[in-house]
């Protein structure tokens, strides 16, 4: 398969460009799309080519941006909004999880909303406690919704494009601290599904889970145990909703033990639900605890020194994994 | 408007009397008139979003009675297969009735996306979408206002002033002189219509339809009218002053029509008669049917949260 090395920010550009061009319904709304290029400058380029009509700069109205989206999809259309930041999410936390997700449901099946809902997180970028949250684990509450989390370009665009192929409401966190990072994309079409884990490393010793950022992360780690011996299978959820629990499974009957790392408090996050799932799935096959690899249950601080200190990272996997085995 | 009337009160009867139904349900009565005369002068294809006090829209929209009933029940045959129930009664797009939302407030900035739909795909159809005096003292009303008027969307804003949300007078709870002024303040043509005449609502409508059709420009309607009862079914709405009541009962929007039509000869008294036995007879039909149907087996309703 021809390769070529884009940024995750270039990935998402073109799977909004292709599927635009694929389908005349699919139009981005949001804060500073259009005529700004989007904050991150992910839709750099589009109003040029697809007009306004398509590419819709909004007022600071997160409410109504989820609305319209919501509203555009019962209408027929593709709609893929934007809101700037995940902080800004529980402005419109009604239109997401309380309209769109339950419309299929309470309609008996006469409802459809695709329709995508971007926005990305800035935990490691020194936006303070406002604009740095990392909040997934809220939307596990919202049946009805899928939740995408890119933690590579080759995910960012192949998930993207599944999202806005999807008869459903998608909630699609990208992580901010990745939009300059690089990798590998495949040349040609392709689509990544929801709802299937990647193994992105193989490994016997432990299991290693990560959400978004912290895959590569787990990566890292992994690396780094491999130099001691120890090998790490490294899984990115890539999805939590659908979570696809059973790769996870898989992997810690061949391991039996799981460390899940994520960007969120600790307290009821995504690992909690992970770690729940497997306590009452797989808890024969498990040799030690799990243990889940989070920030502190805290606010996040500005302090650049403070939210380094704050965020998990490589180390604080190899610790976690390091305290299961025993060495 | 009749037929709205005559559910309304067989829904009153099957939950205070029969003791049948249960949960919450929220009655149009007294304010038949506004969904009647609105969606007569709206074109059958047209999409509305309308609201927990659902029962009139969704009837005035076509959704057949039996079906309507059948919801209320919890059925499989009703028309959300009994996963909706009465708050959600309105949601048959097959009529165009395109969605009901039991958040006050939450359906305005969904009617502007359906808008901009219609407008980007250029569609003859409009939209148009109907909440109550509550709704405009939320941030959603706020936010969806201004896009409909900044965008020029093709959309028709039905506001029933009924005088109370919940318990609360409006005087209470809306610091501007009317409802109708918000909206004009955000730019937008603005009519303050009396809800208790259908033949006005329908007016009104017919000239806010045209002017969004021809040249997609919204038009917010402040339709002034009374509920009847209190806020649901169970609310005797004793918080409200007896006078007031009386008042307003006057001004009944089904009685007064009917005089109407009699007084100016338009209908005989056997003609009205005809229709009110057979209205009534729709409705007995319509709790048989409901009461015929079953609920969806447990294991079934996980297969309508996703779309495949």
């Amino acid at each position: 398969m021809l390769m070529k090395e884009l940024t995750y920010a270039d990935a998402l550009r073109e799977a909004l460009r292709e599927e635009m061009i694929r389908d005349p319904n699919v139009i981005l709304l949001g804060e500073e799309i259009g005529v700004f290029n989007g904050v991150y400058k992910v839709t750099r380029g589009l109003l040029d080519e697809f007009g306004p009509e398509r590419v819709r700069d909004t007022p600071i109205s997160e409410a109504a941006i989820a609305g319209a989206a919501v509203g555009l999809a019962l209408a027929g259309m593709r709609p893929v909004a934007e809101i700037m930041y995940m902080d800004f999410l529980p402005i419109c936390m009604d239109q997401l999880s309380t309209q769109a997700a339950k419309m299929r449901f309470m309609s008996g099946g006469q409802l459809r909303v695709p329709m995508v809902l971007r926005t990305q997180y800035s935990l490691g970028r020194q936006h303070g406690s406002q604009h740095s949250q990392f909040t997934p684990a809220w939307f596990l509450q919202a049946p009805g919704l899928k939740v995408a989390l890119p933690a590579d370009p080759c995910d960012a665009k192949g998930l993207l494009k599944a999202s806005i192929r999807d008869p459903n409401p998608v909630l699609f966190v990208e992580s901010g601290l990745l939009y300059r990072t690089k990798g590998p994309v495949p040349d040609e079409e392709y689509v990544t599904p929801l709802g299937k884990a990647a193994v992105k490393k193989k490994g016997d010793d432990v299991t290693v889970v990560g959400v978004s950022r912290m895959v590569g992360e787990c990566l890292a780690a992994a690396k780094k145990l491999e130099d001691k011996g120890v090998s790490a299978e490294v899984i990115d959820v890539r999805t939590i909703q659908p979570l696809d629990i059973e790769t996870i499974i898989e992997s810690v009957k061949r391991t039996s033990r799981l460390v899940i790392a994520s960007d969120e408090v600790k307290r009821g996050g995504v690992g909690a639900e992970i770690s729940a799932s497997i306590t009452e799935t797989a808890f024969d096959y498990l040799d030690a605890p799990i243990i889940r690899v989070a920030s502190p249950d805290m606010p996040i601080p500005f302090s650049p020194p403070l939210e380094q200190q704050y965020m998990p990272n490589a180390e604080s996997v190899i610790q976690a994994v390091q305290t299961l085995l025993g060495k | 408007m009749l037929i709205i009337r005559k559910f309304e009160e067989k829904v009153e009867e099957l939950f205070i009397v029969k003791g049948l139904l249960i949960g919450p349900s929220h009655l149009y009565l007294g304010q038949e008139s506004i969904a009647t005369g609105a969606m007569l002068a709206l074109q059958p294809n047209d999409l509305t979003v309308t609201t927990y006090r659902g029962h009139g829209h969704a009837l005035a929209k076509d959704v057949p009675s039996n079906l309507c009933m059948a919801e209320l029940f919890g059925k499989s045959t009703g028309n959300c297969k009994g996963l909706g129930g009465s708050m959600h009664i309105a949601i048959y797009p097959k009529t165009g009735s395109i969605y009901a939302t039991a958040i006050v407030g939450s359906g305005i900035p969904i009617t502007a996306g359906v808008g901009l739909g219609l407008k980007q795909k250029k569609s003859k159809q409009i939209a148009a979408t109907f909440f109550g005096d509550g709704a405009c003292n939320t941030g959603a009303f706020h936010e969806g206002v201004n896009l409909i008027a900044l965008w020029k969307l093709p959309v028709l804003l039905f506001c029933e002033n009924n005088q109370y949300g919940m318990s609360t007078n409006v005087k209470m709870a809306v610091s501007s002189p009317s409802i109708a002024e918000r909206a004009r303040s955000y730019g937008m043509e603005t009519m303050v219509v009396n809800g208790n005449d259908v033949v006005a609502v329908y007016a009104a409508t017919k000239a806010a339809a045209e002017r969004a059709r021809k040249d997609s420009q919204p038009t917010f309607l402040e339709c002034l009218t009374y509920k009847m009862k209190g806020h649901g079914v169970y609310d005797k709405g004793e918080y409200r002053p007896k006078e007031e009541v009386a008042k307003w009962l006057e001004r009944d929007p089904v009685a007064t029509f009917k005089k109407r039509l009699l007084d100016q000869k338009i209908m005989t008294k056997e003609e009205v008669d005809e229709v009110d036995t057979a209205t009534q007879q729709e409705i007995e039909d319509a709790v048989k049917f409901a009461m015929q149907g079953s609920p969806l087996p447990f294991d079934e309703i996980g297969n309508y949260v996703y779309a495949k």
